[in-house]
């Protein structure tokens, strides 16, 4: 496990992502890419990176941010091309054609990791590829101008889930991708979020020494999308943690564990959602039912997290 | 860290016939993104008071466009070629050392902070 060390120690490992790429201002999957990259140390990298706000930002031709190598995918397959790199480059080593050590690690937005990418994940997970999967979730589509998607919240505009007459946002509620990596029984599942970048280094370091496949699942704030203001970015993934809305926790082989327990500084959801126009047709008459089936469900997944703490460690199933 | 050292001239891309373009259109230079300035979206420049500074490093973590430059473990400026004002450094800065001045102010006074 890695330690959460001081920004004066963690500064010193340099940017592997230039300036110049073209994420909107305040956006939060370039905060995410330069923490977690800090968290590789100094071994060498493969990126791959799943179609969204990110790769088409970052990789406009004839320019690129990545000072790594880095390998374009379409929506669907960042998880199968980083495994395949990573099995093409296990190959080379036995026949000892390459020494140097090297790691891999792909990303990808909510849409590319919870909805269109997620058989090439699962496979990748479960075949075992020695990779580090990083979802930036910023809650939906954003990159094609805010369309649904899985990690949409319940309420939530989108193009896709306007408001009016019938509908009030989004129907559905949102699934959690960090429990369906974990069933998995993967060696390394984490959850983190861009406002604490001391966890967020940490656990990347972690999920890059892992030997086996490893997931971060990050919030990642969206000015555009959430129609909040860029400035507070930040703020607001702060925020949805302390409302226990997103949880920081790490499944070190099966076992849970909470890395931020806000006990009596636990907010109620209400206080982020009203900064973010996505939430405010919720605040107008008739949305109180919403409000309070958002609140519920957070407190009721957040209570099955901690049982899931209390237990320990959690038996793996034999065969995994 | 072993990012491809190679330059690229992309200057006359525009007049580049075909195969001039490396196959599958790599990038042979690894974040030459750098070269593609973003300062020009800013409607709002970061201005810090060095003197307030406790020099967290938090601006550093939190920028998004890899502009808070550090030397010697310590913040000493802006890439005002690649900010785009979003105002989160000022935001997080736990001194309130930053503060956001427009524009067009910081152009009326003479380019002084
Ligand atoms: S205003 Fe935004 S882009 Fe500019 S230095 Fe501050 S955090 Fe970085
Ligand atoms: S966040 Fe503020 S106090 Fe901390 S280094 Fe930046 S300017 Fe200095």
């Amino acid at each position: 496990m890695a330690t959460r060390l001081a920004p004066k120690e963690l500064v010193t490992r340099g940017d592997r992502l230039s300036g110049g790429h073209r994420l909107c201002a305040g956006c939060g999957a370039s905060i995410v890419v330069r923490n977690v990259l800090k968290g590789a140390k100094d071994h060498p990298l493969v990126v791959g990176c799943a179609t969204g706000c990110l790769e088409v930002s970052t990789t406009i031709y004839p320019y690129t941010a990545w000072k790594d190598a880095y390998i374009h995918t379409a929506f669907e397959n960042a998880a199968a091309t980083i495994s395949g790199a990573e099995a093409a480059f296990q190959s080379l080593k036995k026949q000892g054609k390459v020494s140097k050590d090297c790691k891999f690690v792909a990303f990808g937005g909510d849409g590319g990791t919870y909805d269109i990418g997620i058989q090439s994940l699962s496979g990748a997970l479960e075949r075992g590829h020695d990779f580090v999967y990083v979802c930036y979730d910023n809650g939906a589509y954003m990159n094609t101008g805010f369309q649904r998607s899985g990690a949409t919240p319940l309420g939530a505009w989108t193009t896709t889930t306007p408001n009016g007459k019938v509908d009030l946002g989004k129907r559905q509620n949102r699934k959690n991708l960090t429990a369906i990596c974990a069933a998995h029984n993967i060696p390394y599942v984490a959850q983190a979020s861009v406002h604490n970048f001391r966890d967020l280094i940490a656990k990347a370091e972690t999920a890059f020494e892992t030997e086996g496949p490893a997931v971060l699942v990050v919030l990642s704030p969206c000015p555009r999308g959430w129609r909040s203001d860029p400035s507070q970015s930040v703020e607001m993934a702060r925020q949805m943690v302390q409302s226990c809305y997103w949880p920081l926790y790490e499944i070190i082989d099966g076992r849970y564990v909470i890395n931020y327990d806000p006990k009596a500084k636990k907010i109620p959801v209400l206080d982020w959602m009203k900064a973010q126009g996505r939430f405010g047709h919720l605040f107008k008459a008739g949305g109180e039912d919403i409000l309070q089936r958002l609140q519920e469900n957070v407190d009721r997944e957040w209570q099955r997290l901690q049982a899931l703490a209390q237990l320990g460690a959690v038996e793996t199933p034999a065969g995994a | 860290m072993s990012p491809s050292q190679k330059k690229w001239d992309v200057s006359k891309i525009q007049e580049w016939p075909p195969e001039k373009h490396e196959a599958g259109a790599v990038i042979p230079e690894a974040g030459n993104a750098v070269n593609y300035q973003t300062g020009g979206w800013r409607g709002e420049r970061p201005v810090r008071d060095a003197d307030k500074c406790t020099q967290c490093l938090f601006c550093y973590f939190y920028c998004p466009d890899t502009s808070v430059i550090v030397e010697d473990k310590k913040v000493v400026g802006f890439d005002l070629e690649h900010c785009k004002g979003c105002g989160i450094c000022a935001a997080e800065c736990p001194a309130d050392a930053i503060v956001m001045c427009t524009e067009t102010d910081f152009e009326q006074n003479g380019g002084n902070e």
